[in-house]
């Protein structure tokens, strides 16, 4: 199993101060494999995907992302970030360049990609997130869906092996929801490797091969995501499954 | 309780046109009876100010003449001040035959102006470029000299308006890259280096201009041997450009603090080297954001160069000065007075220029994103 898998949390711990946000994950995830993360807010689910691209340092523990140990002695953590997709909540997308420069800039300064083809490759994805149409508008003249599905397509762009979604329905209007996760369900039915951080529960059911439950920095519960929401098994999901339901 | 629209309004023209000149008076000047009283007053002090102005530089002004005895009158301004001695005020103490040298300069700094005012299409980044290289190198050849058969002029012989400019954009064009540089050392995560940069900012911002180019011009060859063999002139220009970079580095350092968190993670997400993302996605951002404060310190540092007169330079104020105590211009307050209204316009002109220059820039960002 462990040799399988592509990601892999061995007892990593985190503090941030005195706060301890990560305690003891033990985790390993498979090529391929589509993984929810959910759970009441400061549980710790962001920053545990944030470990995987090292945008947050664990301090104890072990996290290896495709073979290769995350730990100080990385000379080239930028490679395997270009290899790790994230796509963010407030989208991040850089304003002061259009849309096509948006996606033509990490292939070329990173992957190296000429720019041609870079724009080329560039098109393409917009043409999948179905925004091929805006290539030239700049992102502050962009819906907040139209953004995010722009941010998805700068992530796969880089022809990653990993996706990382953190929280990326929170902050759009309810209209603009469903037009980024059909895009996320596409992209899962080809077979990408997804962590996803939300609360989508359809999401989850439809696409979710795992649904792991956070609350204060540990994984409480792991299962599929029928047997999560329809009978969980801890008080704290009962209760944390409740209250997002309740609100739909 | 239920509503239901049974039909779509239609959108209705605003009550006034917002674009006419008489709706713009009514709301902005005369929309109350206490605004009305206002807009009276200040008027009438508009009229009473502009005629006594006019009357003093234009009609009854003395626009001509050699020495203090044709400017009798102090009701008029005493331009033939100006018109008598522009040519030193423009050259400084430039040997006269070579006054071709500095108009070339002139006229290519002029270029380079023209250059970045308007666009030329295709050509426009080649010329920017071009200009930008050439101005300094063809600069320095043509003023100091010393080169290609073209006598050696010492820096200290230039003045007026000349050693202004030449102070000016040495310091301006010095201190940006260099406060970028310090910016980045201070927001860097190497505690040595951001420690090192702090004090360098905080030491050259805490010690009055005055005690620095005193320092710099007077003390350097006592502490550094062969100190004294470094130019008088260069000593000044490093020591502008070295306080100038301090207030720059913390005008960078707001730009790059109003630069959201998210930009840096979402480039480092895309495994961007830390140079690459600041010199694609952080800096272009930050500097843009910095234009208006970065210009509040151009035009200080502009205004600032006045004070090599106190180590002995002439620039543009300090040669007026010094021809107002010129035997031929001993005379009344009044020529004073002109004299200082002329170097007013004089730096006004230049600031305005970097000012609107600016509002420019801002204005074209903005319709960047």
């Amino acid at each position: 199993m462990e040799f399988d898998s592509i990601i892999l949390f061995e007892k990593v711990n985190k503090w941030f101060g005195d706060f301890h946000v990560l305690r003891d994950i033990d985790l390993s995830v498979v090529k391929g494999e589509k993984i929810v993360i959910c759970g009441p807010s400061g549980s710790g689910k962001s920053t545990l995907i944030r470990c995987i691209n090292r945008l947050e340092e664990h301090q104890r523990g072990k996290i290896i992302v495709e073979g290769i140990e995350l730990n100080d002695d990385l000379k080239n953590i930028d490679t395997i970030r270009s290899e790790v997709g994230m796509v963010f909540q407030s989208f991040n997308l850089f304003p002061h360049m259009s849309v096509l420069d948006n996606l033509v800039i990490g292939q070329h300064l990173v992957r190296r990609v000429p720019k041609k083809e870079a724009e080329e490759i560039a098109i393409t994805y917009l043409n999948r997130v179905k925004i091929a149409d805006q290539a030239d508008k700049y992102p502050g003249q962009l819906s907040g869906g139209q953004q995010q599905r722009v941010a998805i397509a700068r992530s796969l762009c880089m022809r990653p092996k990993i996706m990382l979604f953190d929280e990326v329905t929170s902050a759009l209007d309810p209209e603009m929801v469903k037009e980024v996760l059909d895009v996320m369900v596409d992209l899962a039915q080809e077979g990408m490797t997804m962590l996803v951080v939300t609360h989508e529960m359809g999401f989850a059911r439809t696409v979710a091969d795992r649904v792991i439950f956070m609350d204060e920095g540990q994984i409480i519960e792991e299962n599929s995501p029928d047997a999560f929401f329809d009978a969980p098994s801890s008080d704290r999901a009962k209760n944390f499954i409740g209250q997002v339901l309740h609100h739909l | 309780m239920q509503t239901t629209a049974n039909q779509f309004k239609n959108p209705e023209p605003a009550p006034f046109k917002s674009g006419s000149f008489w709706g713009w008076l009514k709301i902005n000047l005369f929309s109350s009876w206490f605004n009305t009283l206002i807009t009276i007053c200040l008027l009438y002090l508009l009229y009473a100010f502009s005629t006594s102005f006019i009357n003093w530089a234009f009609i009854n002004a003395v626009w001509f003449g050699d020495t203090a005895k044709a400017c009798p009158n102090s009701n008029g301004a005493c331009w033939a001040f100006v018109t008598d001695r522009w040519r030193l005020f423009v050259y400084g103490l430039y040997p006269k035959e070579d006054y071709w040298r500095v108009n070339i300069v002139y006229a290519l700094a002029a270029l380079t102006i023209i250059s970045f005012l308007f666009s030329f299409g295709r050509l426009k980044k080649i010329f920017r470029i071009s200009m930008v290289t050439i101005l300094p190198i063809a600069g320095y050849i043509l003023l100091v000299g010393g080169y290609f058969g073209l006598e050696y002029v010492a820096p200290e012989n230039f003045g007026g308006l000349l050693l202004t400019l030449v102070i000016a954009s040495i310091s301006i064009l010095g201190s940006i890259p260099l406060g970028l540089m310090l910016a980045l050392g201070r927001t860097s995560n190497l505690a040595v280096i951001s420690k090192v940069c702090t004090y360098f900012i905080e030491f050259w911002r805490g010690v009055p201009h005055i005690v620095i180019i005193v320092m710099f011009v007077a003390l350097l060859p006592i502490f550094i041997p062969d100190g004294s063999k470094i130019d008088v002139v260069v000593r000044a220009f490093i020591a502008f450009a070295a306080f100038n970079s301090a207030y720059m580095a913390e005008v960078f350092r707001g730009g790059l603090q109003s630069i959201p968190n998210g930009q840096f993670e979402a480039s480092r997400a895309l495994g961007l080297s830390y140079w690459k993302m600041m010199g694609y996605i952080i800096l272009p951002q930050a500097i843009r954001n910095s234009i208006p404060a970065m210009v509040n310190t151009c035009i200080g540092i502009f205004k600032e160069t006045t004070i090599v007169m106190l180590i002995g330079f002439s620039d543009l104020l300090g040669i007026i000065q010094i021809s107002l105590e010129s035997s031929d211009w001993v005379g009344p307050p009044h020529i004073f007075s002109s004299a200082y209204t002329f170097a007013a316009l004089v730096y006004f002109i230049f600031t305005f220029g970097i000012s609107k220059y600016s509002e420019r820039l801002e204005n074209r960002s903005n319709v960047d994103s």
